[in-house]
C-alpha cells in the first residue's frame, strides 16, 4: 500500500497536502538534522522522536494489518489499540525489559500493540496470534487479537476481562518491594475499566502506608467503554484523582502527544524507582477504530490521530521530510505484507493439542484419563 | 497428636523452612491473631492484608506469575465468590498462555457447615471448585493428611485449592506427623500462641519432616465388599462410623477418603465399585450439579453392567444457605443417621 491510501486508512480523511506543502518548505532551509541533537522545539533528541515515529507508524500499520485481516475473513474478531501509539510506543519504550523481579512487569490491556512494537515484537507474532495459528506464542491459537504474552519481557498474558491486571499486578509489585529490586509493576487499563472493583482494590493495595508498592498504575482514558460514554459512567473530575484520596502522586497527561508521553512516562517511573511508591497516570488519547470488530472496526473521523499530529510537528521541525514519512509507512507495509504472507501457509492448532498445557510439566487434566 | 489447625501451621512452617514461602497472607492470618482458626501463628512470612478477597487473590496470582511460591487464605470460603473470576483466570494461565506462565500458588480455605456457622460460614465450596479447570482441588479429613497434602500443594507448579472442613480443625488426629513431639502439651507449649500479649512470643519449631502424599491419591479408610462410599473431608469420619456400626452387624462397606478432588483417584474408585457393585457418593455441597452427580454420571456410564445398584448421591439440599438452628443445619446437610439410611438402602437393593 501507497503513503497516499495508507492515509486514508488511517490519518482519516483530513487533508494534509496544504499542510506538507508549507512544512517542507520550512525544511528545505534547514541544514542537516544529526540524530543525537537535542530538537529544541520539541524536547526531545531528534534520535529518539525519529525512533517513536517509526514505532508509532509500525504499530498502526499492524493494527490496520489486523483490522484487514479480520475484514477480509481471516479472523474471527479484532480489538485493538490504534490511536494510542503516542503514549503506547513511549511506555514501552520506557519499560525496563527482561524477565524476572529486577525488571518491570507489565500486566497490560488489549490496547497495547504500540507498547509490544516499541519493545521489540515482530509483526508477525501479532498476526499469528489474531490467526489463531499454532505458531502463536503467546497463546497457541487460543485467544483474541492484542491479548499478548512475554515471559521473556515479564509481559503477563493480558486477559478479556477489563480489569482484572489492576489486581493481579499488586502481586508482582510486591514481590519486587520485598526483593528491593530495581523493577517496577505497569498497570494498564481504560477508563471504563476503572469502574470495576479491582481498580479500587489497587489503589487500596497498592498505597497502604506501611507497604507502598512500586507501581505505575495507569488508566488509557479513551472516554468510551464500547458504546458507553464517558460522561456515562463517570462523576469524577479526572480519574487520577481517585490516587490522591490514597495520597498517591497522580498526573493527567495528554496521551495523543507522543512528546508528552514520553517525558511525563520518564519523570514518574523514575520517581518510582526511586521512591518505591505508586503513581496513577491518566493518559487522555483517542480511539482511533471504536471497541473492536464487534462495532465495525471503522476510522473514526472524530477522533484526533496522535501520529497525524506527530508528524506535522516532526514536519514543522524539519526532522522529517514528506518523502521520509512515505518512506516509513510503506516499509511497514511491505513488512505486514510479507508477514501475512508466511503466517497464511502456517498451520492451524489441532485438536490433540486441546489439553497441551492444562498443568504444567505435561501432567494429564482429563478425568477420562484419570 | 496434633490437630488439624496445628497441622497445617506445621505444613506451613514447612514450607517456610524447605520450600521456599515467602508470603502466607489473607484477613487475619499474622499475628497477633494468626488466623480465625489458629492455622497460621508464629510463622514467619504471614501478614494482614485488606479485607478485600479480590486483592488477595489478585496478589497472589501476582506472586506466583513471578515464580515465587506463597500461600493465601480466603477466611471463609463464603466470601471466595467474588473471586471466581479471578479463579477462573489462575486456572486458565498456563493454558491460555501456551505454556508460558506456570501459576503455582496456594489458596486455602475452611468449608463446610458443622460450626454452627449460619448462612454466611457454612457454604461449602468443592462442587464450585471442580468447576474451575486448571485448579487443584484438595481436602484432608485428617490432620496427617492435612499436612502431606498442604506439603504437595506447596511443591505442586499449578494452582490448588486447599479446602479445610472448618468442623474438623479442631480434631486431633491419630497418628503423629512426621516429626511431631509425641507429647500434645509439648506441642501445643511449642506452636500455640498464648492468650494475652503476644507481642513477643516466638513459636519453638519442631523438627518437621517431609511427608508425601501425592495429589489424585485417595485412601480406603475402611475396607468392604457390600458396597463402597466415597466422601471427603468431614464426612469420612461419619460415613467410617457408619461404617463401624454396619460391621459390628456382619455388614462389609468400603469406605474412599477421595482426598484430592481434581485431579480424582478414579482408578481406586472403579477397583472398589467393581469389587462392591454398589456406590454412594457423600459430601455436603448442594446436591444440583454437585461433584458426587459427575462421579455417579461416570459409574454409570463405565461400569454399569457390573452395578448391582443405581449409584447414589447423598449431599447437601438445595437451600441457599444454612440455617443457623441446630434443626436447620443438620436437616440441611448430611448427617449419620441419613448416611446410614441411604447405605442400608443400598444393601438392601436387589438386582
Amino acid at each position: 500500500m501507497s503513503r497516499t491510501s495508507t492515509a486514508t486508512s488511517s490519518r482519516g480523511k483530513k487533508k494534509r497536502p496544504v499542510n506538507v506543502a508549507t512544512k517542507k518548505k520550512k525544511t528545505t532551509k534547514k541544514t542537516a538534522i544529526h540524530r543525537s541533537q537535542q530538537s529544541p522545539k520539541l524536547g526531545l533528541s531528534n534520535e529518539l522522536l525519529l525512533k517513536m515515529h517509526s514505532l508509532m507508524v509500525k504499530s498502526r500499520v499492524l493494527e490496520e494489518r489486523l483490522i484487514k485481516i479480520y475484514k477480509t475473513g481471516d479472523a474471527y474478531f479484532w480489538i485493538g489499540g490504534p490511536g494510542e501509539e503516542a503514549f503506547g510506543v513511549a511506555l514501552g519504550l520506557l519499560a525496563k525489559k527482561g524477565r524476572g523481579p529486577e525488571y518491570d512487569y507489565l500486566h497490560l490491556h488489549y490496547r497495547c500493540t504500540p507498547t509490544l512494537v516499541a519493545m521489540g515484537m515482530p509483526m508477525i507474532d501479532s498476526i499469528r496470534l489474531i490467526m489463531n495459528k499454532s505458531t502463536d506464542r503467546c497463546t497457541g491459537g487460543r485467544n483474541f487479537s492484542n491479548h499478548y504474552c512475554f515471559p521473556e519481557w515479564n509481559v503477563v498474558p493480558v486477559s478479556s476481562p477489563i480489569e482484572v491486571q489492576y489486581t493481579t499486578a499488586i502481586g508482582t509489585a510486591h514481590v519486587q518491594r520485598r526483593t528491593k529490586s530495581n523493577g517496577i509493576t505497569i498497570v494498564t487499563g481504560g477508563d471504563a475499566g476503572s469502574a470495576e472493583g479491582d481498580f479500587a482494590s489497587c489503589l487500596v493495595w497498592a498505597s497502604r502506608p506501611a507497604n507502598p508498592l512500586p507501581m505505575l498504575i495507569t488508566v488509557q482514558n479513551n472516554a468510551w467503554g464500547i458504546s458507553t460514554s464517558y460522561e456515562g459512567q463517570h462523576g469524577e473530575t479526572t480519574i487520577a484523582d481517585r490516587g490522591a484520596a490514597f495520597n498517591m502522586r497522580t498526573r493527567v497527561i495528554n496521551g495523543n502527544d507522543p512528546i508528552e508521553s514520553y517525558k511525563a512516562l520518564e519523570e514518574e517511573i523514575y520517581y518510582i524507582r526511586r521512591n518505591q511508591k505508586p503513581v496513577v497516570l491518566e493518559a487522555r488519547l483517542s480511539r482511533l477504530f471504536g471497541h473492536s470488530s464487534a462495532d465495525g472496526a471503522n476510522r473514526k473521523q472524530d477522533q484526533d490521530c496522535c501520529i497525524e499530529i506527530f508528524e506535522d510537528q516532526l514536519l514543522s521541525a524539519g526532522l522529517l521530510k514528506p518523502a521520509d514519512i512515505q518512506r516509513v509507512w510503506s516499509e511497514y507495509e511491505a513488512e505486514g505484507r510479507a508477514a501475512l504472507e508466511q503466517v497464511r501457509g502456517e498451520s492451524a492448532p489441532q485438536a490433540d493439542s486441546l489439553w497441551d498445557h492444562y498443568y504444567a510439566d505435561g501432567e494429564n487434566g482429563d478425568w477420562r484419563k484419570f | 497428636m496434633a490437630n488439624m489447625a496445628q497441622a497445617i501451621r506445621l505444613a506451613l512452617h514447612y514450607g517456610e523452612q524447605n520450600l521456599q514461602v515467602k508470603d502466607i497472607f489473607g484477613e487475619d492470618v499474622g499475628m497477633p491473631l494468626g488466623g480465625v482458626f489458629t492455622a497460621t501463628q508464629g510463622l514467619d512470612t504471614t501478614w494482614n492484608t485488606p479485607l478485600d478477597e479480590r486483592g488477595i487473590i489478585g496478589m497472589a496470582m501476582g506472586i506466583g506469575l513471578t515464580g515465587e511460591r506463597c500461600v493465601a487464605e480466603i477466611q471463609f470460603c463464603d466470601y471466595i465468590f467474588n473471586t471466581i473470576d479471578l479463579l477462573k483466570i489462575a486456572g486458565n494461565t498456563l493454558w491460555v498462555s501456551h505454556g508460558n506462565y506456570n501459576m503455582p500458588i496456594v489458596v486455602m480455605t475452611p468449608v463446610g457447615a458443622g460450626i454452627r456457622g449460619s448462612v454466611y460460614h457454612s457454604h461449602s465450596f468443592d462442587a464450585w471448585a471442580t468447576r474451575l479447570p486448571g485448579w487443584k482441588v484438595v481436602m484432608p479429613s485428617t490432620p496427617l493428611d492435612a499436612y502431606g497434602l498442604l506439603i504437595s500443594a506447596i511443591k505442586d507448579p499449578n494452582p490448588v485449592l486447599f479446602l479445610k472442613p472448618k468442623a474438623l480443625l479442631r480434631v486431633r488426629g491419630e497418628e503423629l506427623l512426621p516429626g511431631e513431639p509425641t507429647s500434645e502439651k509439648t506441642l501445643k507449649k511449642m506452636i500455640d500462641a498464648p492468650i494475652g500479649d503476644r507481642s513477643k512470643w516466638k513459636a519453638q519449631w519442631p523438627e518437621m519432616e517431609e511427608l508425601d502424599i501425592s495429589i489424585g491419591q485417595g485412601k480406603i479408610t475402611r475396607e468392604g465388599d457390600q458396597a463402597t462410599v466415597v466422601t471427603y473431608g468431614r464426612h469420612v469420619a461419619m460415613c467410617n462410623k457408619v461404617a463401624d456400626d454396619l460391621a459390628s452387624e456382619g455388614k462389609r462397606v468400603e469406605v474412599i477418603d477421595l482426598r484430592s478432588l481434581y485431579p480424582y483417584d478414579w482408578q481406586m474408585v472403579k477397583a472398589s465399585i467393581q469389587k462392591t457393585g454398589k456406590v454412594l457418593f457423600v459430601n455436603e455441597d448442594t446436591e444440583v450439579t454437585n461433584f458426587g452427580e459427575h462421579l455417579a454420571y461416570r459409574t454409570t456410564s463405565e461400569l454399569f453392567y457390573e452395578l448391582y445398584a443405581k449409584p447414589r448421591v447423598l449431599a447437601g439440599l438445595n437451600l441457599p444457605g444454612i440455617g443457623l438452628h441446630a434443626n436447620l443445619e443438620e436437616n440441611s446437610v448430611p448427617q449419620v443417621k441419613n448416611i446410614r439410611k441411604e447405605i442400608d438402602e443400598l444393601l438392601a437393593e436387589v438386582p
